[in-house]
């Protein structure tokens, strides 16, 4: 099953190898690992996406929070969470598949973010599944680059039915 | 402990600095000064520590400073010795060494003392700041290198923060589950200057220490212990860095319950009283391997389900509920699933279980356990006519009436000394647990002697063991310690021969070598040496080894193709334990 956890981390050199070590010599698996600033100068916020069964997944949380500069856990499983992935996708685009295309954008609210004489850069953002259903939709065109930026995620306060 | 904390106090603001730096001057200190000044703050009045280009200004500090600095013959020494300092004293081990290949060294010694959980701090010297990253003359990524095999460790990049690293690398070295800190300081930072007057205020938001118990949890404890029919009380080292000897013994007192060590837990429970077990495990006692297997409930305090402790983990205590004090949330159904789990200080916790606990007969399961032990006790040939490993540790037991401290190398020799020493004091045992390192029993002994100079340190090695640090018997002669080392010299790497004769076919691969005349080693090094091949000699050398006020190695030329019984092969459950006809025999 897969797991959002979420560790708030002092902003400090070496974090970053110590919370990778560690997962590392740990053997756990990580999807995605995203490291950013947040509202507090002296903390980081690390989301990681780990895939486990429930053993694994504690372990993880727990091994986390043992490390020294890591301040606070979080596992979101079982919570309303708001999640998103950003990617930045290099279609082939030749002028005579550019409307199909471009439709394609518009129904995944994706943007045009440059223009090439072959190909387009497009961005994208939302849930993964969302992401992951462009780039398949994408395929036939032919697909030149993809970035991407791992999954960020905050939990709901409001019901959860409210979709962004 | 004798170090004190200062959690809060003033902190150095750079203004008031200024100013301060500007009125007077005379208040700059360099870095390396802030180290020694710290480290006396901290209690520290021996430390272990090898020069190097990059660590000279700290040395310069040392040259005057009311601290001993001991210096071994290889830095790996040097942090087996603080770490051996720091198991005898309960007290933190302090080593220095310089910047690459000094700090290399230090790693084997790291890594033990986290595996064994040893309130250890490493300070060692790094390149100027400025060339960090350059592949400068004797720099490694130290903090990067020993990030795995240290509790938590950092660089100083700032003078203003050196104070406060290294008071956070000794809290952090000695709360909660103990383990080694490193702290790294390029050279620049010690030769800096810095107004450093005034407490410091550690500043550590994410390092949290949980010393109660759960109350619910507790109680819930204590109901299934007095709901027990057949309970195993499992301990481990965690009881000796709880300093909560005392409250074990009540416990198993109040309660009744029969108790097994692990390696680390010897010396926590004293062997002679009718409730011990002795050691469980790979090569523990049959008694306790039984009834671990048997019991209804596994009380397991400050140990970790090693695989060398459980056997099998499908099999390891198939009928038992399992209650789990430790301090390590982490440790915590990690390789065996807990029922009911209890975070906190192995101290505070039996103390809370004491109370509510009750007395219960509990006649046929103790009645089981002694027919047990009768049946299979630890033995070995007594009547042979070599000299065997077994009887020269029981002799070494007889002559110090078990009160010695000893350490040892690894293999055959510190499984045998775990079975025929009979420990009855805390911080009494020193081993290589969890890496099993070996070449650290000599360095280990000395720190020990250290620590407690009036103490018996013996160091009951192995050949091959011994072999790999003898070295630092240079160390002890030169500060005069009276350690003693007793090899039990088989020739062989005597495991992994023992290994090798069971499962290999007697193929002994690369597991003797040539050694050399261990007695004329230790005369060219100025210790004392002797050499025992006879068993009616081993009585009157062990006493004159006792009475020895130098350092000194007695080479016993024991039997070279004795094994150790019990065995659980690996892979097997703990029930599955081979030699048990041998022991049985020989009872
Ligand atoms: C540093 C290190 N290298 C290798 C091993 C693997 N090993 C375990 S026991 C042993 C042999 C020990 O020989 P000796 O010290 O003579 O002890 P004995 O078993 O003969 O008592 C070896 C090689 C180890 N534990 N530590
Ligand atoms: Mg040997």
């Amino acid at each position: 099953m897969k797991h959002i956890i979420s560790a708030l981390v002092e902003n400090k050199p070496g974090v970053l190898a110590h919370v990778a070590g560690m997962f590392a010599a740990r053997a756990f698996n990580i999807d995605s690992l995203v490291v950013g600033r947040t509202e507090d100068p002296k903390l980081s916020r690390m989301t990681i996406v780990v895939v486990g069964d429930d053993k694994v997944v504690e372990q993880v949380r727990k091994q986390l929070a043992k490390i020294v500069p890591v301040v606070k856990v979080q596992d979101f499983v079982g919570q309303p969470v708001v999640a998103r992935d950003l990617m930045l996708i290099t279609l082939s685009a030749p002028p005579d598949k550019r409307p199909e295309i471009l439709s394609l954008i518009e129904m995944f609210k994706a943007r045009v973010v440059d223009i090439g004489v072959k190909q387009l850069m497009v961005e994208v953002s939302g849930p993964e599944t969302k992401i992951e259903a462009f780039i398949d939709a994408c395929k036939p065109y032919g697909i030149k680059n993809v970035a991407r930026t791992g999954t960020i995620a905050m939990p709901r306060q409001g019901p959860s039915e409210v979709k962004s | 402990m004798t170090i004190k904390f200062i959690r809060k106090g003033v902190k150095m603001s750079p203004k008031s600095r200024s100013s301060a730096v500007s009125a007077d001057k005379s208040n700059l200190k360099a870095g390396a000064q802030i180290i020694v000044d710290t480290l006396i703050d901290l209690g520290v009045d021996t430390m272990f520590g090898y020069c190097g280009g990059v660590i000279l200004p700290l040395f310069d500090r040392l040259y005057d400073a009311p601290i001993r600095v001991i210096v071994p013959r290889h830095e790996q020494g040097g942090c087996h010795m603080a770490d051996g300092y720091a198991r005898a004293s309960g007290k933190v081990g302090v080593v220095v060494a310089t910047s690459g290949p000094g700090a290399c060294n230090l790693t084997t010694g790291l890594a033990t003392a986290l595996m064994d959980s040893v309130p250890v701090v490493a300070i060692t010297g790094q390149v100027r700041t400025e060339l960090i990253g350059n592949d400068a003359f004797q720099e490694a990524d130290t903090t990067g290198i020993t990030r795995p095999v240290t509790k938590y460790n950092s660089i100083v990049k700032d003078i203003k923060d050196l104070a406060r690293v290294i008071k956070e690398a000794f809290y952090i070295a000695s709360t909660s589950r103990p383990g080694p800190v490193l702290v790294d300081i390029p050279v620049d930072i010690q030769v800096a200057k810095y107004e450093a007057d005034g407490p410091v205020e550690m500043d550590l938001p994410g390092y949290r220490i949980q010393t109660k118990g759960h109350a619910r949890q507790i109680s819930a404890a204590a109901a299934a212990i007095n709901k027990s029919e057949k309970p195993v009380l499992y301990v481990g080292g965690g009881v000796i860095i709880a300093n909560a000897s005392e409250e074990l013994r009540k416990l198993a007192q109040k309660a009744h319950l029969p108790v097994t060590m692990t390696l680390l837990g010897l010396g926590s429970f004293e062997q002679s009283r009718p409730e011990s077990l002795d050691m469980l495990g790979m090569h523990g006692s049959a008694y306790a391997n039984y009834a671990v297997q048997e019991c209804d409930l596994l009380i397991a305090i400050g140990a970790r389900f090693d695989d060398r402790v459980t056997g099998k983990v499908k099999t390891f205590a198939p009928n038992a509920k399992i209650i789990h004090i430790d301090i390590d949330p982490t440790s915590i159904s990690k390789n065996v699933n807990v029922d009911i789990p209890v975070v906190g200080d192995a101290k505070y916790i039996m103390t809370e279980l004491v109370k509510e606990v009750e007395y219960r007969e509990r006649a046929e399961w103790f009645k089981k356990i002694a027919e047990w032990k009768k049946k299979f006790p630890f033995s070995y040939d007594r009547n042979a006519s070599t000299v065997k490993p077994q009887y020269v540790i029981e002799e070494l037991c007889r002559q110090t009436n078990g009160e010695a401290i000893i350490t040892t190398g690894v293999g055959q020799n510190q499984m045998w000394t775990a079975q025929f020493y009979k420990f009855g004091r805390p911080r009494q045992f020193i081993s290589s647990g969890g890496l099993g390192t070996m070449g650290y029993g000599l360095p280990a002994a000395i720190g020990a002697q250290i620590a407690r100079p009036d103490a018996t340190v013996i160091d009951i090695d192995g050949d091959h063991s011994f072999n790999m640090t003898m070295t630092e018997l240079a160390t002890a002669v030169e500060h005069k310690l009276p350690i003693k080392v007793c090899i039990l010299n088989n020739g062989y790497m005597g495991l992994p021969r023992q290994w090798q004769e069971l499962f290999y076919g007697k193929r002994y691969s690369c597991s003797r070598l040539q050694n050399p005349n261990y007695e004329d080693v230790a005369k060219a090094l100025g210790a004392v040496g002797e050499t025992i091949d006879k068993k009616a000699d081993v009585p009157k050398a062990i006493k004159q080894m006792l009475a020895e006020k130098r350092p000194c190695v007695f080479d016993f030329r024991v039997e070279q193709e004795e094994n150790v019984w019990p065995m659980v092969p690996a892979g097997k459950s703990l029930n599955e334990m081979d030699g048990l006809d041998i022991l049985e025999s020989m009872a």
